[in-house]
């Protein structure tokens, strides 16, 4: 067993005494924050399931409407305004949740939400429509995908809205306490990463399907 | 979901600032917001008002300019650096980004090759073996 | 009337009397079995008033130990079902030659072959992998629990809730007859409209996000709570492969999720993903699926490999050999697992150059794979080797597991792949592995770690008694299988016409039969362990003379794991605290930050069992209602922020003086 002790430090000579254990209880880091991103890198690679498949089935029209038939830019310009606003109001939120004052920040967070709210509803007008001119989920593998990819992003985004909901509420009952500011950077890295899966989407689904 | 809501540390009042390791700017927020409504506005531009003709060109220019915003996005709303958490944040994108471009590229790339050896033309058999 | 059955329809699905086997005498007899040792062990735990013991120190726990060992019991329940799925197919096709039509009819067969390996996979190996990380890792690395110890909890419920919903097929409607991956067009709603795929899908989607935030959870607390020092090269092997084996499942088991809900779409709303019409493509399935898929073979072996390190390092009482090469060898298994997922459908019509890439990169993993068999048999070169038995298990588990290695190099090559993909030779080759390297692995694992977790000993000659049946029974099990299958016999039938191929079968029979008698062993292990466990007690808590941190602490650790965190210097830090003869504080000790039980996570488990049940049964009301519940609870609990507390000095000091007494009773 000689051959271990080479490896160990050359301070630790036995006649200096090594310490084998804190005397003290230390401060364990929190670890919210790192294994909420965690999540959202998981929640990733399911985007990036439904991108391969939007990609492998995206022209698989069978016969239906294609995507320059149906996909209208307009729509999808203002939702894109909708979700990046909403992005900055809740950048303005988190400012004022740095400088503790509540009341501002609680306003932000309430336009951030109406701002969600509007995107959503604007979302659900537009399936409602595809839904009525028989472009449907179940018309081909391209509206499968395209209803699959644009609908989990704004369940995403629904999941969003109520988690404010319930935050807003907590930061009525208890305040900017420490628990709380954690929550409110951790919806605001899932808010702001579904403002870039956003950008996956307007890019790799509106934009390109409707090109030639 | 789940993720966001647990340890809560009743005792670490002290630390709060602390854990949350960023601090936000309202300068980085505005620069961010400004650069990500122009890498937005141009690729509607390019597409809407048929700039390009050839479609290939521009889905590779809208591709090019979502990943440049994604990064914008990355850096000015996500506080992304290398320092943040020690590095495992920049790790686990990075790692993350491997991945999804291993997904998104060897899926397309096996299953359009699926499909190239399906087609009637390999069922010639003067094209067999 | 009319809105009397429409209500019935919304409450009751297409749930009726019909589902209930109860004109199939093996379902029915297994079902009395079943219910007369649910009562037993039921009116048993009434009886001597366990409930509420069970309630408080166990359902409710957040201690990281107690939840191991509860993953653990699940996965050996769980094998015990999946194993006895085993032993009928291996009956059923011994017999079941030219007149003879066996015991099984094929729609029974087909749903005890996917049962099989959805068990196996997802009830077996997955909850004692985790389960081991669970109880072993934050000890390894001087934390005192996990990361997030609600999270933890619910995880474990998770996975009950998805077993629990396996289980219940067997007696409400069928199980899926589709293979364990539930390919298309044979797992959509044309092929297969009744409830077994979709017990399928809602047990593994429930399981799957257990196994999904225990990872995450797992994973943050490898990188977050590593005692003062343990830098990363610092870190034991075993928890080196438990942070990569958790990068995985969290980057692998999205995709899992994502292609079953695919899967689900196109069964409940009639979406064309894998349809064969409209467009779909079923080959997506096959291909998302096994970018699940194969990263999940090495999330079950690379703990395998970790327990493997810690054994022989330990036995050999040599430091590990190659420390380093060892773990670098762990990095690039991870990376490299997600670059050769297309080797499982090489026949599916790809050309040359994507079979060429997945075959060589297929090839490449063997490297560090390799290069791990070298660094054990190094460690054990020159060390005074003890053939204690997880000793034993190692040494098996390494002839074993290159046999299987070398054969899945030989399905890497695209042309042999084509004459033996599907054949039994590939059943051979990968029960070759999982059981010679997952299951070795753990049963291993379990014999090392159970004085730690018990704190006493298991007997070794029963272990020994069930070491010999298990091995030798795996050989005569699952050797005639590579030469059938070299022979071209398919898998997954239940019916041949020529006579010749018997012998070869009666011969896997006799090997599942020594199997059946290894797992009677171990538990007869459990048993007479359990009734000697005065004689067996350990008291040092180092029965083994180990080198990592958890056996400074007593057997079983105490709630807090560690009265003070340990300090690490280096790697093997217990074995550097022996020699410079550490000695134990036995004073000043400090009040220690706890978290508190909650009930949370089992009533999560059991909504989200009630909204699969309902899902699958086409139960909108019930389905409806039950997510509402898991919102309302899932909310209510976020409203709880009271959930820590702070162990006083004196239990603390009460805890350790009772340690000390005792250490000095048997010095």
């Amino acid at each position: 067993m000689s051959e271990i002790s080479t490896t160990y430090p050359a301070s630790a000579g036995p006649t200096q005494p090594l310490v084998f254990h804190e005397t003290t209880e230390s401060h364990t880091p929190n670890g919210t924050l790192l294994g909420f991103w965690i999540y959202l890198m998981s929640d990733c690679l399911i985007f990036a399931c439904l991108f391969a498949v939007y990609g492998v089935l995206g022209r698989e029209y069978a016969g239906g409407p294609t995507g320059a038939e149906v996909l209208e830019l307009p729509a999808v310009a203002v939702n894109t305004a909708l979700l990046l606003l909403s992005s900055i109001t809740y950048g303005f939120a988190v400012l004022e949740m740095q400088r503790d004052r509540q009341s501002p920040m609680m306003l932000w967070l309430t336009i951030t939400g109406l701002l969600g709210a509007c995107f959503i509803t604007l979302e659900l007008r537009e399936f409602a429509h595809l839904v009525s001119i028989g472009a449907g989920p179940q018309r081909s593998a391209f509206l499968s995908s395209f209803f699959t990819l644009v609908g989990t992003h704004g369940l995403h985004v629904t999941c969003g809205i109520i988690w404010l909901i319930v935050l807003m509420s907590q930061v009525a009952k208890k305040g900017l306490i420490p628990a709380n500011k954690r929550r409110l950077m951790c919806l605001s890295m899932f808010w702001h990463f579904l403002d870039v899966v956003w950008v996956g989407v307007f890019s790799f689904v509106y934009l390109m399907g409707v090109l030639p | 979901m789940s993720a966001h809501d647990d340890t809560q540390h009743a005792h670490d009042d002290g630390h709060g600032h602390d854990d949350l390791g960023i601090h936000a700017t309202f300068g980085g927020y505005m620069t961010g917001f400004v650069l990500a409504v122009i890498l937005t506005v141009i690729p509607f531009w390019l597409v809407m008002g048929h700039v390009i003709e050839k479609s290939s060109t521009a889905a590779v220019v809208i591709l090019a300019l979502a990943a440049v915003q994604i990064v914008v996005h990355m850096i000015y709303f996500l506080h992304m650096n290398a320092k943040s958490e020690g590095g495992w944040n920049m790790l686990a994108l990075v790692f993350t980004i491997v991945l999804v471009v291993i997904t998104l590229s060897g899926s397309i790339w096996i299953m359009y090759h699926l499909n190239s050896n399906m087609m009637p033309s390999m069922m010639d058999p003067a094209n067999l073996p | 009337m009319l809105a009397q059955t429409d209500l019935t329809k919304l409450i009751f699905g297409r749930l009726t009397l019909e589902s209930l086997p109860l004109h199939v005498p093996i379902v029915l007899g297994t079902f009395a079995v079943v219910a007369i040792g649910a009562i037993a062990v039921l009116g048993a735990i009434t009886y001597f008033k366990l409930w509420g013991y069970l309630w408080h120190e166990w359902f409710t726990s957040i201690d990281h130990k107690r939840i191991g060992i509860m993953y653990m019991i699940l996965g050996f329940i769980m094998l015990l079902r999946g194993f006895a799925d085993a032993i009928m197919m291996r009956a059923q096709q011994a017999i079941s030659f030219g007149d003879n039509v066996g015991y099984l009819p094929p729609e029974h067969y087909d749903q005890i072959f996917t049962a099989h390996g959805v068990i196996m996979i997802f009830f077996v190996a997955m909850p004692m992998v985790t389960g081991m990380m669970n109880f072993v890792m934050p000890l390894q690395i001087g934390a005192r629990d996990v990361a997030f110890p609600f999270l933890n909890n619910f995880s474990f419920w998770m996975t009950v809730a998805g077993a629990l919903l396996v289980m219940a097929s067997l007696f409400i409607g069928e199980f899926a007859r589709t293979g364990w991956l539930a390919y298309p067009p044979l797992s959509d709603i044309v092929s297969s409209p009744d409830a077994g795929v979709d017990y399928y899908i809602w047990a593994l989607q429930i399981a799957g996000i257990g196994t999904l935030l225990s990872g995450i959870n797992l994973l943050v607390t490898i990188i977050k709570m590593r005692a003062p020092g343990m830098t990363m090269m610092k870190m034991p092997v075993f928890t080196w492969t438990a942070l990569c084996t958790n990068v995985l499942i969290v980057a692998a088991f999205p995709v899992l999720t994502a292609v079953l809900a695919l899967l689900a779409l196109d069964r409940y709303a009639g979406t064309n993903f894998f349809t064969t019409t409209l467009g779909g493509n079923a080959m997506m399935y096959v291909n998302l699926i096994w970018i699940w898929g194969h990263p999940e073979v090495y999330i079950l072996i690379l703990p395998a490999f970790g327990i493997f390190s810690e054994v022989t390092a330990t036995f050999s009482r040599k430091p590990l050999f190659g420390y380093a090469s060892m773990v670098y060898a762990t990095v690039v298994i991870t990376v490299l697992s997600y670059l050769v997922w297309l080797h499982h459908f090489f026949t599916m019509g790809s050309g040359a150059s994507v079979n060429s890439f997945f075959g060589i990169t297929t090839m490449i993993i063997s490297i560090p794979t390799g290069a791990k068999i070298f660094n054990w048999l190094f460690t054990m070169y020159r060390g005074r080797v003890e053939f204690e038995l997880p000793m034993m298990w190692t040494v098996a588990f390494m002839v074993t597991f290159v046999i299987g290695g070398m054969t899945g190099v030989l399905l890497a090559v695209p042309p042999a792949d084509f004459s033996l993909h599907n054949s039994l030779f590939l059943i051979a080759h990968f029960h070759n592995v999982i059981i010679g390297g997952v299951l070795f692995g753990l049963f291993a694992g379990i014999s090392y770690w159970f004085p730690k977790a018990f704190g006493f000993r298991l007997d070794p000659f029963w272990g020994k008694c069930s070491f010999w049946f298990w091995v030798v029974g795996f050989y005569f099990a699952f050797m005639p299988l590579y030469v059938l299958g070299l022979m071209g016999i398919t898998r997954r039938l239940s019916h041949f016409t020529d006579p010749a191929l018997q012998i070869w079968f009666v011969l896997a029979a006799f090997g599942a039969f020594l199997i059946l008698l290894g797992i009677g062993c171990m538990i007869l292990q459990f048993v007479v362990s359990f009734r000697r466990r005065e004689a067996l007690r350990d008291v040092t808590g180092d029965p083994w003379n180990g080198r990592t941190l958890e056996w400074s602490t007593s057997s079983p650790p105490p709630k807090y794991n560690f009265a003070f965190t340990p300090l690490v210097h280096d790697h093997d830090a217990w074995w550097m605290m022996k020699k410079y003869h550490y000695q134990r504080p036995l004073d000043g000790f400090v009040p220690i930050h706890m978290p508190l039980n909650t009930g949370a996570g089992i009533i999560l488990g059991g909504l989200s069992f009630i909204f699969g049940f309902a899902m699958i049964w086409y139960m909108w009301l019930v389905a409806i209602l039950s997510f509402a519940g898991i919102l309302v609870v899932a909310i209510a609990h976020t409203f709880n922020y009271h959930r820590d507390y702070y162990l006083s000095a004196d239990d603390v000091r009460r805890v350790e003086a009772s340690r000390t007494e005792l250490l000095a009773r048997h010095v």
